[in-house]
């Protein structure tokens, strides 16, 4: 949480998913109001989504879709779990996830950070776009598909077809992979992935866990243009 | 028979074409990608006449009464919906696959008579949001350069599930087109072939997209039109499916819609007739008592005012334009002739989009290709296409004694084959026989 001078608490039993949303994405960050408690969201989709200021939210409860869609700047905490596609397409800011994570979680994120304190489920981080992910638990099958930039870092294990048809982006995993997808392959970890890995790992309270424990993986770079010799992979 | 007519006699089966596409495939092993659109003859408008009015009907003074063309367009649910002069709209064509003088020219004819334009799988750039009064952004699979302020600045949604020249593939740009301008827009190194997704990352199926849509509203603050676009693939389903969605504009693409770069075998064997979907989206919006509810807008191999007057008649509340669009503003133009021949083809039928060896500067990121487009010329030609459009429309409404476009109706109709008669649900000429529909009265 940043600076917190102001409190309001909306409260999803009460008020309707629109006027919650609108209280949220009103705030510009130097109002009267700079922290928003959002409590009784029993699982409502779409909640906090869409903010553009540096506000501070907190979710007291279970999501359903889309939590914190397209965030930019403002940084919000679910005290639970999310549905499918949590901070999807996020372009800045924070989210924190408390609990476990649903499908899809930070698909095509241009920015910002996703943290999630348990497991993700499949497609994490697919079609990523410069987004930064921490999982501290396990992620699901088909994890990073096509992601293009931006980096994910797994403490538990990847699912199968870990990185399929990666282009730019970098996969750290301490665990177990089920298998890598096509064109994703271990690589050299460097002093920059070092140093991009402990940074990551530092930002999302990891910072007993060690880097020389894990793996990174990458884009081969074999599919980027067509080859009829990789005809197996289309 | 005369003996040598017999020795140089074609093959139905192994056309010349035929014969040229084997060995090409022999020599390289990979499939053919090209742009334009599906070019092999299928059931159209072009089977359809309108009966006119006579005794039973009384036509309208052309030029001197009324025929209305507006259209609003997101009535179910946006707070503000679209509304434009002429139903003929200019379909989603990307950044990237066009040159942004291209975009530019699109977004200055489109906005000089008063329609739509729409982005496309690269982002929204700068020259096609400053010159387009009206512009549809799309969100695709790839969510490419996909940001919450393009989001608020555009004045309609457009979620593409497919298109016309692929229903069920993704989009395609090869390296040769990916600029560095391009590759900052989507995020990609520069000179890869680029391959997008065919399935959105976040949702999946109808009742996920009623979520996404309602995530979409709520960003926007409920004031867009959603439009949800399809290839034709099963355009009954898929229509009612948009609309359980909650989509305010289903948008129909039918299999001779065009496209930037897609394997031939998708083009030419993928998708129905646009003539046979917009029949079934009709009957879809009906059933659910969405007909003019919930808009219609029909696209693939829209030309004329004919053809948009035809789809208006079944049902669509609007048409849109791509190809057409694009040879408005000078694709194919005999003037480069020469230049087409040096690709190994010719001005009219040069369909190399992938390439990004477009002579006329539109299909091209090369930029002293792009630099011959003049995009106020250009955009000076693409209005003055869409109002000889808009006035053949109005002139084939007006002789079925109609005061509004959309008052044209099936009735108006009738068939010239028995294809087009079962596809259309129109009865053949001179008949009163619909094939399908059993005997009628």
């Amino acid at each position: 949480m940043g600076r917190v001078d102001n409190r309001a608490t909306l409260d999803l039993a009460q008020d309707d998913l629109r006027t919650v949303n609108t209280s949220l994405q009103s705030a510009n960050g130097t109002g009267e109001t700079n922290y928003f408690r959002v409590v009784n969201p029993r699982g409502a989709h779409a909640v906090a989504c869409g903010l553009d200021a540096p506000v501070d939210v907190e979710i007291v409860g279970h999501v359903g879709y889309f939590c914190a869609g397209m965030n930019k700047d403002a940084r919000i905490v679910v005290e639970g779990n999310v549905g499918t596609g949590v901070a999807e397409n996020m372009m800045s800011g924070t989210v924190h996830v408390k609990g476990d994570a649903s499908q899809s979680a930070g698909a095509t994120a241009h920015g910002g950070l996703l943290v999630v304190e348990g497991n993700a489920s499949a497609r994490c981080g697919i079609s990523l776009k410069g987004g930064e992910i921490v999982v501290k638990g396990n992620v699901g099958h088909m994890s990073m598909f096509m992601a293009q930039s931006g980096a994910l870092v797994v403490l538990g294990d990847a699912g199968d077809a870990l990185g399929d048809s990666l282009y730019e982006a970098r996969i750290y995993v301490r665990g177990k992979v089920s298998s890598l997808g096509a064109d994703c392959i271990e690589k050299e970890m460097r002093d920059e992935h070092r140093e991009e890995l402990r940074r990551l790992l530092d930002v999302a309270g990891c910072e007993d866990a060690d880097v020389a424990d894990f793996t990174r993986y990458g884009s081969a770079r074999e599919l980027y243009n067509f080859k009829v010799d990789n005809m197996a992979s289309y | 028979m005369d003996g040598d007519n017999w020795s140089v006699r074609e093959s139905h089966t192994f056309d010349r074409n035929v014969i040229a596409e084997i060995r090409r495939a022999a020599e390289t092993g990979l499939y053919r990608i090209r742009g334009f659109g599906a070019k092999r003859a299928v059931p159209s408008f072009d089977d359809l006449v309108f009966l006119g009015a006579s005794m039973s009907r009384y036509p309208l003074e052309g030029y001197r009464e009324k025929c209305e063309t507006s259209v609003v367009l997101g009535t179910r649910y946006a707070k503000k919906p679209i509304e434009l002069k002429t139903p003929i709209t200019i379909a989603g064509m990307s950044f990237g696959s066009l040159s942004a003088n291209a975009k530019e020219a699109l977004g200055r004819g489109a906005t000089e008579v008063g329609t739509s334009t729409t982005t496309g799988d690269g982002g929204m750039t700068q020259e096609e949001r400053g010159h387009s009064k009206t512009l549809v952004y799309q969100y695709l699979p790839s969510r490419y350069g996909m940001n919450p302020d393009d989001l608020r600045r555009a004045d309609a949604i457009e979620v593409v599930v497919g298109q016309g020249a692929k229903p069920g593939g993704g989009g395609m740009l090869l390296g040769q087109k990916i600029s560095e301008r391009v590759a900052e827009m989507r995020d990609l190194p520069m000179g890869i072939d680029q391959r997008s997704a065919c399935r959105h990352p976040d949702w999946t199926g109808p009742d996920d997209l009623a979520i996404k849509i309602m995530e979409l509203r709520e960003i926007t603050g409920w004031e867009k039109p959603i439009y949800v676009k399809c290839g034709a693939a099963r355009p009954y389903f898929d229509t009612l499916l948009a609309v359980k969605a909650g989509a305010d504009v289903v948008v129909i693409d039918g299999m001779q819609g065009g496209t930037a770069a897609t394997q031939d075998v998708f083009i030419e064997h993928v998708g129905v007739p646009t003539l046979a979907a917009v029949k079934d989206a009709v009957a879809a919006l009906k059933e659910v008592n969405m007909h003019r509810k919930v808009q219609l807008v029909v696209g693939g191999g829209i030309r004329t005012g004919a053809d948009v007057a035809k789809a208006l008649a079944m049902g669509a509340d609007a048409a849109s334009i791509g190809t057409a669009a694009l040879i408005a503003l000078g694709d194919n133009d005999p003037h480069y002739d020469e230049e087409y021949k040096k690709l190994g083809s010719g001005a009219g039928y040069w369909e190399d989009y992938q390439d990004g060896t477009d002579p006329a500067g539109i299909t091209t990121q090369t930029p002293e290709l792009a630099a011959r487009l003049d995009p106020l010329k250009a955009g000076r030609r693409l209005a003055n296409y869409l109002r000889v459009m808009t006035l053949e429309l109005q002139t084939l409404a007006r002789a079925n004694g109609k005061s509004h476009v959309h008052n044209l109706e099936p009735d108006d109709l009738r068939a010239l084959t028995i294809e087009a008669a079962a596809m259309a649900e129109v009865p053949l000429a001179g008949t009163k026989w619909i094939p399908g529909l059993g005997k009628q009265d």
